[in-house]
């Protein structure tokens, strides 16, 4: 069979896609409740860093404003990330059943197909919460309304949902050898989400290290947030590091490559 | 009918071990939990740790010591107290399956019940004891002293599992009138998770929040048990939340029961 061209495949994934969403739609209460679901996660989040001020007046160097800018950046890269490919976490299950084996013999890519195999439009609903709090952080921590300001943010938006969409893809990688140890990759995909939401000065010098150069979820909403409010950061922790947030992005996506390739050539067939 | 309570003694400790046995099957599966949970902990531990440091030392009635070890015991116990992972009963009650539960000479929640007590169990000797011991070698988490508080805090474990369970055993119960329960259960995930002292301790919420979540069963399930180990309540402190705990389980039972008991009423299954 040749080779689809490229416009040929990329009709082909703008009809897949269009069937997914209209799919989701046509469910209306189903789609209403997951919708609801991914607010009230994002709503839960918020109450956590807002139980927390409301105890201490500053965490890690970061006061209430400070840490909501944090938090709102995160998050939406986070909600970005996990709308456009959170769904490869099916990959278990379609090795374990051999279902993948049909996305093999398609004559399209196998993680193009994945990414378009669903599209999680209820994640609009915690993407909702980060961007109104982003907003109202914006101009509660007084962040100057420069273009250099904006030109940080936008890196950093942009940035942060390449980070995470490269750890969820390195974990999709890696499922086609744990299999059944699909729980691993939660460490470092929901861990290094979790691990973002904060200020790294909370951190010892070890994990912070780990979560900045390893995992690298400071740069995402930390540093970006440290430079755009003009807060010194401290060891380890650099206002400056935010401008180098694409390379951080670069190095999760050459392991994404890395990882992802490995796993589907590492794959031998469900045997059907 | 001594006889017949032997045998339903008997049927309920095979069904516990029943559970043990199924859950303890896949142990690459227990390794990647506890590698999250590890992970998750080193991560909760600093940012709690930080957040009572900026208090000035001690926090909602934690100090250093305390805080660490209400993280890393709750890291520990997460898998043995099932918050609202549970679904067997929702899914036998679309299938039909759950006209086979009635048919046993078996309370139906006390079947389901004695299975999770043994999921429980698992979790709690291969989820639970590594991540303490982890903890103490580690972190340097202090340790109950005296054996009454061990004790307690067993009993306090044990009256969670079952507090936890029977919540979403009623949960699932709804099914039985109620068809698409997903907006229920998106609502419960997020409450039983907030309330129940998964994330921050319930001591630190605001007062009315704090007295929301005293009027729910959820910080029965978590809070109680890691008020207990932590030390943070000793004496007839403990003995009291145990007591609360206690009151929890028996409502829940009760219900669980009556429901249980209409639901079979208004069960209608097809075919033949």
């Amino acid at each position: 069979m040749a080779e689809p061209t490229r416009g040929g495949s990329l009709a082909a994934y703008r009809t897949i896609l269009r069937a997914r969403m209209r799919a989701q739609a046509s469910y209306r209460i189903s789609f209403a409740t997951d919708l609801l679901g991914t607010l009230l996660v994002g709503l839960t989040e918020l109450a956590e860093v807002w139980v927390i001020y409301h105890n201490v007046p500053l965490l890690g160097g970061l006061d209430f404003a400070a840490a909501l800018l944090v938090f709102g950046v995160t998050n939406i890269c986070f909600a970005a990330a996990d709308l456009v490919v959170g769904h490869l976490d099916t990959v278990p299950s379609l090795v374990r059943a051999g279902t993948i084996d049909a996305f093999y013999v398609r004559p399209l890519s196998l993680l193009g197909q994945l990414v378009t195999s669903d599209i999680s439009l209820r994640r609009i609903g915690r993407l909702t919460v980060g961007i109104v709090v982003l907003a109202i952080a914006w101009s509660a921590a007084g962040v100057a309304p420069t273009l250099t300001n904006a030109t940080l943010l936008g890196l950093a938006l942009v940035s942060g949902t390449a980070i995470f969409a490269g750890l969820f893809t390195i974990a999709a990688g890696l499922q086609f050898f744990l299999i059944d140890g699909r729980e691993f990759t939660n460490s470092f995909v929901y861990g290094g989400s979790y691990a973002a939401q904060q200020s790294s000065l909370v951190y010892p010098p070890p994990v912070r290290v780990l979560f900045t150069f390893v995992v690298p979820s400071a740069f995402v909403g930390y540093l970006p947030a440290i430079a755009l409010i003009g807060l010194p950061g401290g060891p380890i922790a650099d206002p400056a590091w935010a401008w180098w947030s694409p390379l951080a992005a670069l190095a999760v996506w050459v392991a994404a490559a890395l990882a992802w390739r490995s796993g589907t050539t590492h794959y031998q067939g469900g045997g059907g | 009918m001594s006889a017949t309570l032997s045998h339903q003694v008997r049927s309920l400790w095979l069904l516990a071990r029943a559970g043990f046995r199924r859950h303890s099957t896949y142990r690459l599966a227990l390794a990647a939990g506890l590698t999250t949970n590890a992970v998750f902990g080193l991560l909760r531990g600093s940012i709690l740790g930080a957040v009572v440091a900026s208090a000035g030392g001690t926090l909602g009635g934690y100090d250093a010591g305390q805080v660490t070890a209400y993280v890393w015991w709750g890291q520990a116990l997460l898998g043995a107290i099932g918050l609202a992972g549970w679904s067997e009963l929702r899914d036998r009650v679309r299938s039909g399956d759950v006209a086979i539960d009635f048919l046993r000479p078996l309370s139906v929640p006390l079947g389901y019940l004695a299975g999770d007590l043994g999921r429980a169990a698992v979790n709690l000797l291969g989820r639970g004891l590594p991540m303490i011991v982890l903890a103490v070698l580690v972190f340097r988490m202090p340790l109950p002293t005296d054996p009454v508080t061990w004790l307690l805090g067993f009993v306090a474990i044990l009256v969670g599992v079952v507090v936890a369970f029977l919540g979403t055993y009623l949960l699932n119960a709804t099914c039985f009138w109620v068809v698409e329960s997903r907006g229920l259960q998106v609502c419960y995930l997020v409450a039983s998770g907030f309330l129940s002292g998964l994330y921050l301790p319930v001591h630190w919420f605001p007062e009315w929040l704090l007295l929301l979540a005293r009027c729910t069963p959820f910080p029965s399930t978590l809070q109680a048990p890691l008020d207990v180990l932590s030390g943070r309540v000793s004496g007839a402190a403990a003995v009291t939340t145990v007591v609360i705990q206690l009151s929890w389980a028996t409502t829940l039972f009760v219900a669980a029961q009556v429901v249980t008991a209409l639901g079979r009423r208004h069960l209608e299954v097809q075919g033949g």
